[in-house]
């Protein structure tokens, strides 16, 4: 086995062993999964229809926006990238490996949540013949935002300032992104604004790309938009990376971090015109 | 650069913005020594390791490792040192076996399982690091340093934390190490360590050298006196108005009459003698010199 899939396998058991992992890699999602099949599918019916890509999507901003960047941050803190450095880790790999290591567990989630919604709770699954366009994008939304949860642990100078920028993307995606409230319900001047979050514009791509039903935007762009953040996020991921909480070298800009989200700029330009 | 020579550190500098953390520091190290790095906290001693094991680079001056520079060269660098750092390093949650085969992994050897049991942990290998105590997580982050088998072993105060019998095993590991040809680089805070285990030291100030040599040379320098303790069956060093050549200062202390002296083996003659001319037969004698913690004191007082 190589030095890659001792990392990673240590990272996916990291991902079990971990509590605090566990709970926002699986315990929380399916918990608030069960919770919305039971309360939101009789109380609004018209939820059943994006269930399936409304609480994937949820989980996977669980794993990634919330459970992914604080053991970014305290590894540093604690001097084990340094060690990493000194017996030859290559940074990709200490960038990389926990975002597929995030990804796996998310997909496990996303999994269980696809193959029991539709009996449990009569959610409506993709269309026939769709399914695999739902997996590309369920993939393109995993790499996305594994790659920002990724992207705010380089930035973050600690764990508070993880879950500040976390709950950034997070809590207004939950409002805005069609998740709970569908787009067409939101105030106009609101749709563009929320089409700046990666989750919009995966809720987008699944409702057209899976599920057939009507979109603010076309599903194409969206899918481009969460697959050029999720590239430009790990680009900067790498690019920003320090292996000490004190700098080995010349600081750089934390501030291009904003790049990550230009690609959700772009999308909601092409809605506006 | 000489084939006998592992490290060489010329001219070296390191600032950090307008604190000058080391300056004009040189020093070579050679094949098979262990080299004591001694030095109160902020003499540069960290600055210098690190920069060694190319986490930070140089402002001034060059480093070599076995003809590598550590700054520009740090993959070729990786397989030839191995590090046991201060704090942890290690992630919390990998237990002792799977950062054997992590670490090994990531050098391109197979594990070293033999030096889990060797340092004690073979009951502890599927414990994770943060359930381990200091001492097992310093002999686990030992056995990760030297697993694959590197040239130089820089080591940051390997024993603190440790136990009598721990700190013995690791001593005696130290100097199996070194017998094979492996370079130590030893920084610490333990003066009775550093004499011990040290062929040569240097003692760095505000990031300079303030004395090179072997513990025996750098004590030897100094101005301290060798203590001389004489016990006998009579008793009668404890009389006052004896005189012995070279002798500061006397005492007796619980039996034994202990002469504080400048030119030991003059003294020790001398009480000898008056022993046996005086038919009062020796019971015990001992001769401790000034140690190296006297020494470093002595050093660090005058710059100060």
């Amino acid at each position: 086995m190589t030095a890659f899939f001792h990392h990673l396998a240590y990272d996916f058991r990291t991902g079990l062993r971990d509590k605090t992992q566990m709970l926002m890699f699986y315990l929380f999602p399916l918990f608030f999964y069960a919770m919305m099949g039971l309360l939101m599918g009789k109380v609004n019916p018209g939820f059943l229809t994006t269930m399936i890509p409304a609480m994937i999507v949820f989980a996977g901003m669980s794993s990634t926006l919330l459970a992914l960047p604080g053991p970014v941050v305290s590894a540093r803190e604690n001097g084990v990238y340094r060690s990493f450095r000194i017996n030859g880790v290559p940074a990709l790999n200490i960038v990389l490996i926990p975002m597929l290591g995030t990804m796996l567990h998310m997909t496990v989630t996303a999994a269980i949540i696809a193959l029991t919604a539709g009996p449990l709770f009569g959610a409506a699954l993709p269309l026939a013949g769709r399914e695999l366009a739902g997996v590309g994008v369920y993939l393109a939304t995993a790499f996305c935002l594994a790659s920002l949860g990724m992207l705010i642990g380089v930035i973050s100078s600690s764990s508070r300032a993880t879950v500040l920028y976390g709950q950034v993307l997070y809590l207004p995606s939950i409002m805005l992104s069609g998740m709970m409230i569908p787009l067409d319900m939101l105030p106009e001047g609101l749709i563009p604004v929320s089409l700046l979050f990666p989750a919009t514009n995966s809720m987008e791509a699944f409702r057209g790309a899976a599920m057939g039903l009507p979109t603010m935007i076309d599903p194409l762009v969206a899918v481009l938009a969460l697959l050029a953040s999720g590239l430009i996020a790990l680009g900067l991921s790498v690019y920003l990376f320090d292996w000490d909480s004190r700098p080995t070298g010349k600081a750089r800009p934390k501030y291009l971090a904003a790049l990550a989200l230009l690609p959700f700029v772009v999308a909601m330009v092409i809605y506006l015109v | 650069m000489n084939p006998e020579m592992v490290i060489s550190v010329r001219n070296f500098r390191k600032t950090y913005d307008s604190l000058v953390a080391v300056d004009d520091l040189n020093f070579d190290v050679k094949r098979g020594e262990i080299f004591g790095l001694l030095g109160p906290n902020g003499a540069g001693k960290t600055s210098t390791l690190e920069s060694l094991e190319g986490l930070r680079k140089p402002d001034g001056g060059s480093l070599n490792i076995l003809g590598v520079d550590p700054a520009r060269q740090s993959e070729r660098l990786r397989n030839l040192i191995g590090v046991q750092l201060q704090s942890s390093g290690l992630p919390a949650m990998m237990t002792v076996e799977e950062a054997m085969q992590f670490f090994c992994a990531y050098h391109g050897v197979s594990p070293r399982f033999d030096l889990i049991e060797r340092l004690g942990l073979i009951d502890k290998r599927r414990d994770q690091f943060n359930l381990l105590s200091a001492g097992q997580q310093r002999r686990l982050a030992l056995a990760l340093a030297i697993a694959h088998r590197p040239q130089v072993i820089f080591l940051d105060e390997p024993t603190a934390g440790l136990d009598v019998p721990s700190r013995i095993e690791l001593h005696t590991l130290m100097a199996e190490i070194r017998s094979d040809g492996t370079t130590i680089v030893l920084a610490t805070h333990d003066m009775a360590e550093a004499e011990k285990m040290a062929d040569r030291v240097a003692i760095l100030l505000r990031g300079r050298i303030a004395a090179e040599g072997t513990p025996a040379q750098l004590t030897a320098a100094g101005g301290g006196l060798t203590k001389i303790s004489v016990l006998s069956e009579a008793n009668r060093l404890h009389a006052d108005g004896i005189a012995f050549p070279a002798v500061a200062q006397w005492l007796v202390k619980d039996e034994y009459a202990v002469f504080f002296s400048s030119n030991p083996g003059q003294t020790v003659s001398a009480i000898l003698a008056y022993l046996e001319a005086n038919t009062d037969p020796l019971v015990d004698l001992r001769v401790e010199r000034p140690s190296l913690e006297e020494r470093f004191l002595e050093i660090t007082q005058a710059q100060r």
